[in-house]
């Protein structure tokens, strides 16, 4: 693994609290992404892990009465900050939805029209950039005789993976990923899994997932949400051999034991 | 018990669209019957060959060209749609995306009022106002592009109230989607939104133009109703349906069944467009 010796920070969050119309579902946490690093997040279902996720790309900002206090800062900026361009910020944090959202365009188009919104002029390098995105998420040659037909003619699964091939095109620094592989089969499920983990050292990525498996395999820092009345905190945090070996409170131990949650 | 509830809804539903449907074909039956001995005396080419619109002649001596009010109807109908759909689907894209919350909401009462607004007010508005402004630049002022501008008002509540319901019946996902690949507000409208209202845009702006070929009242009253067949936008026109309005009141035997054949025709204009569009409808998509 080509990981710096000391991890540095990519992501750092403080105090960030998110309500919906006044109901507080995050209460105040703080923690820390590390750069070129794979956080998974886990925790029960309800318990924040998408809202926070949907943060850090002030995605948020588009849900009416959500509110968001605290910081956020990626690479020293305050994201939550009004001055952020969020045009550049959603450039380079990229991220996928835990419902698959491709455009209701052709396979194609899904991919080749972001990119050429964000500059790249050159058909044929559009062109290469979507074969090389679709083989990465092992979609090429499941859709390359059909790459004009309907994205939303494709089953979930493939919708998943099209949304990411989709993420990927715009090489983003950070990668969100809000269980990416809860629509896929095994085989699929592995390929995504390769995916991410071949992206360790060049992207910060960030991967909420319910598979403790999964998440055992692919991250290097594992945050625990846990929900207390509706609020949700983070219970534990720290690299995840530590956190998967010797769980501080007995919560995460119970949780990652699989007795409760 | 829950099947029996079905039965007795979908038994109801069947009532009501086989009453809506047989009285469309009861009105078209009834436009036939009425028009049918006109197009018996006088043949299909009378109504676009013979020298002008004097009806009052019978078979010999009456004279029934309709082609004149057919170019009204159709100049003032396509006029009004090309100038009110850019306007509409701006101002619906500005309620449903630019404009804040309070503004917004504002602004799209003020259209349904628009839209409620009783076409005698408008062509009162555009008698007292509209035609004296155009006449003062080129009399007389009742004219084909009077009719034009009165429609235009009219139907852009219309298109602009149903594209805006259109757009919102695009899934927020779509521009959530678009947002997170950094994509512009316009860029997210044109290449995600509009895309994918575009079935319910089209029927709108069907809509707006079934509304200006069939509008009367406004028109009568700014259009000058002269039969001829208009060489510029500031001569006067008379439409088919000002037609109607000015003469069933006196029309009597081939005159009145003549009259009866322009509203087939007008029927016929509004079928051809809901055709036209269902043709160029794309295919339904998944998902
Ligand atoms: N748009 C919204 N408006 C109001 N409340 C919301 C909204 N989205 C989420 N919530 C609430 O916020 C809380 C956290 O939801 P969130 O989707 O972040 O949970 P999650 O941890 O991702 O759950 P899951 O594992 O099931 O995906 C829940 O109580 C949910 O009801
Ligand atoms: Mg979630």
């Amino acid at each position: 693994m080509s990981l710096p010796l000391r991890p540095q920070p990519c992501l750092e969050v403080r105090q960030l609290s998110v309500s919906y119309d006044r109901r507080c579902v995050i209460d105040a946490v703080s923690t820390v992404m590390h750069r070129s690093r794979i956080t998974a997040i886990v925790g029960p279902s309800g318990c924040g892990k998408s809202t926070f996720l949907s943060c850090l790309n002030r995605l948020s900002d588009l849900t009416p009465g959500c509110r968001l206090s605290g910081s956020i800062r990626l690479d020293g900026d305050d994201i939550l900050s009004a001055r952020t361009d969020l045009i550049r910020l959603r450039r380079r944090v990229g991220a996928i939805a835990q419902r698959p959202n491709p455009f209701p365009l052709s396979i194609r188009r899904n991919i080749t029209m972001p990119l050429e919104h964000h500059g790249l002029r050159h058909r044929d390098r559009r062109e290469a950039v979507l074969e090389r995105v679709l083989r990465r998420v092992g979609l090429w040659r499941e859709v390359r005789g059909r790459l004009d037909q309907p994205a939303l003619a494709l089953s979930g699964g493939q919708q998943q993976r099209l949304c990411l091939a989709r993420a990927l095109a715009l090489e983003p620094e950070v990668l969100l990923l809000d269980e990416p592989c809860s629509a896929l089969d095994p085989v699929a499920s592995g390929v995504v899994e390769d995916l991410i983990a071949s992206l360790r050292g060049a992207t910060t990525q960030v991967i909420v997932t319910h598979n403790l498996a999964q998440a055992r395999r692919l991250a290097d820092d594992l945050i625990v949400f846990w929900t207390d009345e509706g609020r949700g905190t983070i219970v534990e945090q720290g690299p995840a051999d530590a956190v998967f070996t010797s769980p501080q409170s007995a919560i995460t131990a119970a949780y990652l034991s699989g007795s409760r949650g | 018990m829950r099947a029996a509830e079905d039965r007795l809804l979908l038994g109801c539903l069947r009532l009501a669209g086989a009453a809506a449907g047989s009285i469309v074909l009861l009105i078209v039956a009834y436009l036939l019957a009425e028009a049918l001995p006109a197009l018996q005396a006088l043949g299909p080419l009378r109504w676009i060959r013979d020298a002008s619109w004097h009806p009052a002649g019978g078979a010999g001596a009456g004279r029934f060209n309709l082609s004149p009010m057919l170019i009204g109807t159709a100049a003032a109908a396509t006029g009004a749609v090309l100038l009110a759909t850019p306007l509409s689907i701006a101002s619906a894209l500005f309620c449903r995306f630019y404009a804040p919350r309070r503004l917004g909401g504002g602004y799209r009462r003020l259209v349904q009022l628009l839209a409620g607004l009783p076409s005698v007010v408008f062509g009162f508005w555009g008698l007292v106002v509209l035609t004296p402004l155009i006449g003062r630049w080129q009399p007389p002022g009742q004219s084909l592009l009077a009719g034009i501008l009165i429609l235009t008002l009219m139907i852009l509540p219309t298109i602009s109230l149903l594209a805006e319901s259109a757009l919102a019946a695009v899934p927020r996902a779509y521009g959530q989607a678009a947002a997170a690949m950094g994509l512009t507000r316009w860029a997210t409208i044109r290449q995600v939104m509009l895309p994918a209202a575009i079935t319910g845009l089209s029927s709108a702006i069907l809509l707006g133009a079934a509304r200006a070929i069939g509008e009367t009242m406004a028109v009568l009253m700014v259009t000058g109703n002269v039969v001829r067949t208009p060489a510029s936008l500031l001569d006067p026109v008379r439409t088919l349906t000002a037609n109607i309005a000015l003469e069933l009141g006196y029309a009597l035997e081939l005159h009145r069944s003549a009259l009866f054949v322009s509203g087939l025709l007008l029927m016929g204009m509004v079928a051809l467009l809901v055709g036209i569009s269902e043709a160029l409808r794309p295919e339904e998509r998944h998902g």
